[in-house]
């Protein structure tokens, strides 16, 4: 059976891949609390996350450990943190989306039916290729999972959260079940009810300057980094498609190469064997735009949305307290249940200065980190991109350097 | 022109079976054939691969036309001398330029013999290409020799590979068209035989062409439609080919093992140029995004590099498409055409199969006539006894042109796929050496780019 090969655990991920990756987000990690995901395997339909803690907090039990964690584990998480009001002035760290391998595991059992119709070297290219493709979703979605983690322990609040200390050290299944279609459906309603209401929130508007511009900032950012992330996906897919070509020319090629009998037979076999390298390297151009770039708007496409909440939640607080103002007036002019008016007030004027001094320094922090990330997977993509261009100068030149001095 | 030969060899036969008319009378649109269709069931295609008189050729045997043992005798002087055909010095170099058509109205065809340094310049139409290709193949293809086939009429490709809606453009169809007319003409003349057809010295000097109303203009497809039905025709022949010639037998495998090879890479190619257009539409996309990403950016240098990473992306999308414009002229159309070549070689090795069966068949004939004199010679009828007698004489004169007329196809023939071969791993080689280059152009620029970038990206602060 096909998926036998890929279960290997342990030895799935290579030395390079241990420690944490945080690529999208240059993270401070400190000795007190350090997460990542040393380890994980794939399941029929499930992966388990490895995670893996060194911490000199009291609060655990030792001083390092693992437990093994799967995705919905994450999501509670994620969630818990959504719902507690104590958090409502930070960036939610954004939740890693779920492990996807439908379309990689169909290719795979595609390839399986088809194994009778192709030569046995056909076969075996392709069955590498397809098993390189699944190796590189599994190393994103690793790396998406391991960085959510990273983001929290990064975070002052956020790291001495019980739930998470929890997540990290409880040694048996946390019981969390994904959601049922009724709460599925609860979901989507309170979504809907959430937008509705941002859009009134939205257009409420703010006197203080820097979280109006924010507000503007964000809405237009959020839009087009959505539209990069798209286009640039398609990019790479034409990438991978023409990569996809020149190994079925590459191939051709060997034969043509085999059967002739003329002096051409030696170039056919030298460009055949020239496209087998370079289509190799193009496969690499395209997987390195796709964690350099791809990856990185997709991942500030979450992480735009999560600022969005923010802002979402400190303008509920704003008009909740407007209106708790208002009525506090009404109460007084009545002198009825002023206390209760009073009260209330209080309440949500204590929210609405919470959530804003904190939103302030997470939206500072938000445009530190993105500037960083940019910066950081920029310099690696032209870093990359010239690395492989000059290797396939290299491939291509030699092998014209043979080829003319035959001619 | 050789004296050999009349002014006119195409008789323009009216009393002949309903011809088809291919030809466009409207002279403005010059696109008017451009999808129309051959058909195949019609019965005027027949008379080109058969032998006899048919009322749209001449009736062509070997001691009509140019002698295939004068030809022979070139073709020898040709082999033994220095490969390259360059180096001559002989008439046998010219030099073919197709204009495009918007300019002049017409094809613009130049042709200049690079030794005598005469040049003539023409207007020709599409129709007049393939009028002249289904002239030369009447004439020569059962003899023997390799006709370069005509381009195709219609835009879809050869594969049927799904092509995007950028193709159909009239400015690309007309490069696609001009361009595979400039290399049909070329293979043409390179011909050592073909140079010196009067049809062709016509077609490349004559101002005004005859308007050939009844020649069956025939492409590159419709030959080899045509010459897919003489091959089922020979299967079926009863009488199986005693190949005494294991060369023949040899030679066709090779060819059959070709022309599946070279279909297949074909497609390959055709797949990559489309794949390639579409990474340069793609990435120019992507560009625009970035570019407005980059706007909506609040931090200054970070801003100044994603703009820096548009304009970077907008290039490469340029680059893309230069070198997808190369894959496909470089590439995919040298591959096209030898696949439609192949297709004439497979033609000329089933004209062999046809003219042996002649040959058989005549013997068989000559045998019954034997037989019948035989019973004759009891029957005292001395008048139909010295019939027979003439009738034998004439069938044993068939027999030994038939037989002539095999062995001379047979040695065309060798001689043929041997400038073929030539020509086919020069033409491979010159090309598969500038596709190379091509991709290293696309990667130094690509170098070029990236290196400009980096310290844009490295500037974010």
């Amino acid at each position: 059976m096909m998926q036998e090969g890929l279960d290997d655990g342990p030895d799935f991920l290579s030395e390079e891949d241990r420690g944490p990756r945080a690529v999208n987000v240059d993270l401070q990690t400190d000795a007190t609390l350090q997460v990542d995901i040393s380890d994980a395997l794939s399941e029929r339909d499930k992966v388990k996350f490895t995670v893996h803690t060194k911490s000199t907090l009291p609060n655990f039990k030792q001083n390092e450990f693992s437990v093994v964690r799967q995705h919905e584990e994450f999501i509670w998480l994620h969630d818990s943190f959504v719902e507690n009001e104590d958090y409502a002035g930070f960036i939610i760290p954004p939740a890693p989306p779920r492990p996807d391998f439908d379309a990689s595991r169909e290719k795979l059992q595609k390839l399986g039916e088809g194994e009778g119709s192709m030569t046995k070297e056909e076969f075996t290219k392709m069955k590498q290729e397809l098993e390189a493709e699944y190796l590189a979703i599994f190393k994103k979605t690793v790396a998406m999972h391991e960085v959510f983690l990273c983001r929290v322990a990064a975070h002052p609040v956020l790291r001495k959260d019980l739930n998470f200390h929890v997540f990290l050290e409880y040694n048996q299944d946390l019981s969390v079940r994904g959601k049922n279609k009724k709460e599925k459906l609860e979901d989507f309603f309170k979504n809907v009810v959430k937008s509705a209401d941002g859009v009134i929130v939205a257009g409420v508007k703010d006197v203080d300057d820097f979280f109006e511009h924010e507000k503007t900032f964000l809405l237009e950012y959020h839009n087009r980094v959505k539209d990069a992330s798209i286009k640039s996906d398609r990019m790479i897919r034409s990438h991978k498609s023409a990569a996809d070509d020149i190994n079925r020319i590459a191939s051709t090629l060997y034969t043509l190469g085999t059967q002739d009998s003329t002096d051409v037979c030696k170039f056919f076999l030298k460009v055949s064997e020239l496209f087998e390298k370079t289509r190799k390297i193009e496969a690499r151009v395209a997987a390195d735009e796709d964690l350099k770039l791809a990856d990185l708007l997709k991942y500030y496409l979450r992480e735009s949305q999560a600022a969005k909440d923010l802002l979402y939640r400190r303008g509920r607080a704003l008009v909740d307290y407007e209106n708790a103002n208002k009525a506090l007036d009404k109460a007084r002019a009545k002198n009825k249940d002023v206390l209760q008016a009073e009260t209330t007030q209080q309440v949500c004027c204590q929210k609405f200065e919470k959530i804003s001094e904190s939103a302030k320094q997470e939206l500072i922090d938000f445009k530190t980190r993105r500037v960083a990330a940019f910066r950081k997977n920029l310099v690696e993509l032209a870093e990359l991109e010239l690395k492989h261009a000059k290797g396939n100068l290299q491939l291509l030149q030699s092998c014209l350097a043979v080829l003319k001095g035959d001619t | 022109p050789p004296s050999c030969l009349p002014a006119e060899d195409i008789s323009t036969n009216s009393n002949g079976p309903k011809q088809e008319i291919l030809l466009d009378d409207d002279q403005e649109d010059l696109f008017a054939e451009a999808t129309e269709e051959v058909s195949l069931d019609s019965p005027e295609r027949e008379p080109i691969l058969s032998d006899g008189p048919s009322p749209a050729i001449t009736p062509v045997t070997p001691t009509v036309i140019i002698t295939p043992r004068a030809e022979a005798s070139m073709f020898d002087r040709s082999l033994d001398e220095d490969e390259d055909t360059e180096e001559n010095g002989d008439t046998f170099d010219m030099q073919i330029t197709v204009s495009d058509p918007e300019k002049v109205g017409g094809f613009g065809c130049t042709s200049l013999n690079l030794f005598s340094r005469n040049e003539f310049s023409v207007k020709r139409r599409f129709s007049d290409f393939l009028g002249l290709h289904s002239k030369l193949a009447s004439k020569y293809m059962h003899i023997g020799y390799i006709v370069p086939p005509a381009p195709e009429k219609s835009i879809v490709g050869m594969t049927k590979v799904k092509v995007g809606k950028e193709d159909l453009s009239s400015a690309e169809f007309v490069e696609k068209r001009r361009s595979a007319l400039q290399r049909y003409l070329t293979r043409t003349v390179t011909h050592p035989a073909l140079l010196k057809d009067p049809d062709v010295i016509q077609f490349l000097e004559n101002t005004e062409l005859p308007r050939a109303v009844s020649t069956q203009a025939l492409s590159g497809a419709g030959i080899l439609r045509m010459v897919n039905k003489a091959a089922e025709a020979v299967n079926k022949m009863t009488i199986k080919m005693n190949e005494s010639d294991a060369w023949f037998e040899e030679k066709q495998q090779q060819f059959e093992n070709l022309d599946i090879q070279l279909r297949k890479l074909h497609a390959s190619v055709e797949s990559l140029v489309c794949h390639r257009k579409e990474l340069s539409v793609n990435t120019a996309s992507f560009a625009k995004s970035a570019a407005m990403l980059g706007n909506s950016e609040d931090h200054t240098a970070l801003s100044r590099a994603l703009s820096q990473l548009a304009e970077v992306e907008e290039k490469i999308d340029q680059l893309h498409q230069e070198q997808a414009y190369a894959d496909f002229y470089l590439f995919s159309e040298l591959l096209g055409d030898y696949v439609r070549l192949i297709a004439a070689v497979k033609g000329v090795f089933d004209q062999r199969m046809k003219t042996w069966s002649k040959w058989q068949d005549a013997q068989l004939l000559l045998q019954r006539k034997r037989e019948a004199e035989t019973k004759l010679q009891y029957a005292n009828k001395p008048d139909k006894l010295q019939q027979a007698k003439d009738e034998i004489k004439e069938w044993e004169t068939k027999v030994q042109q038939g037989e002539r007329d095999f062995e001379q196809i047979s040695k065309n023939i060798r001689q043929e796929v041997g400038r073929f071969e030539k020509q086919r791993v020069k033409d491979f080689k010159v090309v598969i050496i500038k596709y190379l280059e091509s991709l290293v152009h696309t990667q130094q620029q690509l170098i070029k780019y990236w290196e400009a970038f980096l310290p844009e990206a490295k500037a974010i602060a």
